[in-house]
């Protein structure tokens, strides 16, 4: 696979869009990830922010720190030129890749049953098949260090709940269409839940720190009640779905 | 009970009185908000009447009804919304400083003029950053006096980063000037050309209106019903002011505290000048989206900045 070509997009007064690809893909994410990396570098403290998503870079740079002399934007468009010569996807160990120990469970997964159903399998291929597979995070959003992953099989995708939930645990592990993801902090959520992490992923008090970051991969390994409490896991029980 | 700690006593509050500054940066990526002051001009003004870095943090106060009681002699500085504020019950006036002593109230009551007001103290009000800023994140958890997100509440103490103040007066044509039915101007983003042509003359020949939906996180306008081509796009980072549509056609202006991504089809951005009048409109206002080119609103952004480079 050749290099993407980046299609530059006005999005705001100081941002662009950077669109690398046009479809979600498992392989773009080496692509945004060294991407990101040469972008960061050229820019450097001209660069506010750089916020990857499946398939799109949205670039932020400091309007005030741009050469007035020249035109701020001819500027911008040689820097991003200059960060995408002889790019090369990131390898393997580029991104991280985490292990989340997870309590498959109805009591913390109350969909299990539905996706069993859906699918026409058994609970436990389910959760063989959900944990067999090492997903991409495609970004983060939505709230602090919530990670949309994928892709899920094909068998186990399930559009989200009609109503969401008012209240999810932190730590529950979800399915949304084709997509994973694990919640970080209670919150309000329409995602097919089917078991609960008890690993922390995102901590303030600790500078810039989301346990998972666009690029890294993610695989999801099956634990019982037992290891889910010796790891500080909470196991109280959903509230009923409103 | 914590009496006379110094500084100002909060004896009524709301959700919508919170500490902020220019907000987070850099941490996007993470999932986590922009935040900060959404008319950044009037925060601009109320510290630099103090002679205080610009971004220093503030207090804003949308709506009113919040009280204050000084605990200790001082000097503040006001600017943005006129909300009825008053000093021992005596009338004070945006965008000026002002002496406080201890034992006076000051109060604002309702809007007048504007929706937001902001309160600046010497140096700045004191507060523990979190991820490179104080502004308040409620949804977040992050920031504000206590370091968990809570916007100010009865019994919170507000103490000042600076003992001495240095205090100037405005030139009053630098006011801004709340002049109803605004024009904003909205850098038109690459995906405009997804919107059909009857759209696109609604969107900049409408009179468009506030809906009640409106908060720190944007606001929803409501007008003649835009149609895209494309109903949602895959999520991508979207830029403070960024005016998408969903599909019910009605736009949606995403504003401070606004999610890092997001998948609706966009007309583009307002200018952060537009943003900050924005934020000074109530729902039931009127307004306009006049449309400008990156490169032009860049311009005159750089240029609007100088008024506070020179002393």
């Amino acid at each position: 696979m050749s290099a993407p070509v980046p299609k530059l997009e006005v999005a705001g007064i100081d941002s662009l869009t950077l669109r690398l690809f046009d479809n979600i893909d498992e392989s773009n994410m080496p692509w945004m990830l060294a991407a990101s990396q040469r972008l960061r570098a050229s820019f450097g403290d001209a660069l506010i922010d750089l916020v990857p998503s499946y398939t799109t870079l949205l670039l932020h740079y400091d309007l005030e720190r741009m050469d007035l002399k020249r035109m701020a934007g001819m500027r911008v468009r040689e820097l991003i030129a200059e960060a995408f010569v002889d790019l090369q996807p990131a390898s393997a160990e580029g991104g991280r890749c985490h292990e989340l120990p997870t309590w498959y469970d109805r009591s913390v997964g109350p969909e299990l049953p539905l996706l069993a159903q859906r699918s026409g399998l058994s609970e436990a291929q389910v959760i063989e098949r959900h944990s067999r597979h090492e997903y991409q995070v495609f970004a983060i959003g939505f709230a602090p260090g919530f990670a949309f992953m994928g892709l899920v099989e094909e068998a186990l995708a399930a559009p989200r709940l009609s109503t969401p939930r008012k209240r999810v645990a932190a730590g529950s592990v979800g399915i949304a269409e084709r997509q994973t993801a694990v919640y970080p902090v209670v919150s309000p959520g329409g995602w097919n839940l089917l078991g609960r992490s008890p690993v922390k992923l995102f901590d303030h008090s600790i500078d810039g720190y989301s346990l998972m970051q666009p690029g890294d991969r993610v695989r999801f390994a099956p634990i019982d009640h037992a290891e889910f409490i010796r790891l500080g896991g909470d196991d109280s029980p959903l509230e009923t779905p409103l | 009970m914590n009496r006379d700690a110094g500084g100002l006593r909060v004896e009524r509050s709301s959700p919508f009185i919170q500490l902020q500054d220019a907000g987070r940066f850099g941490v996007r990526h993470l999932g986590v908000s922009q935040s900060g002051a959404l008319d950044w001009i009037s925060m601009y003004w109320a510290n630099w009447l103090l002679g205080n870095a610009l971004d220093a943090v503030v207090v804003e106060i949308t709506l009113g009804n919040f009280d204050l009681r000084c605990e200790q002699d001082g000097c503040l500085a006001l600017a943005g919304a006129d909300l009825g504020a008053t000093l021992d019950g005596e009338p004070l006036q945006p965008w000026r400083t002002f002496g406080v002593r201890r034992g006076q109230q000051l109060r604002f009551a309702q809007p007048r003029l504007g929706a937001r007001a902001y309160l600046a103290a010497p140096g700045g009000f004191s507060a523990s950053a979190v991820l490179g800023s104080c502004s308040s994140m409620a949804r977040e958890q992050l920031g504000g006096l206590h370091g968990d997100g809570k916007p100010l509440a009865m019994g919170d103490h507000l103490q000042w980063m600076q003992s001495v103040a240095a205090p100037r007066p405005m030139d009053a044509r630098l006011i801004p000037q709340f002049t109803p039915s605004p024009r904003l101007e909205l850098v038109m983003g690459a995906q405009i050309g997804d919107f059909s042509g009857q759209s696109l003359f609604d969107v900049f020949n409408s009179a468009w209106k506030i809906d009640t939906r409106a908060d720190r996180m944007g606001m929803r306008i409501l007008g003649p019903r835009l149609q895209a081509r494309r109903s949602t796009t895959i999520s991508e980072g979207i830029p403070l002011g960024a005016v998408q549509v969903p599909p019910d056609g009605q736009p949606i202006i995403l504003l401070n505290d606004r999610q890092t991504i997001g998948g609706y089809p966009r007309l583009g951005a307002l200018t952060p000048q537009a943003v900050a009048r924005l934020a000074q409109c109530l729902p039931g206002e009127e307004l306009q989206l006049a449309p400008v080119l990156q490169e032009t609103a860049q311009e005159s952004h750089l240029q609007f900045l100088e008024q506070w480079r020179h002393d």
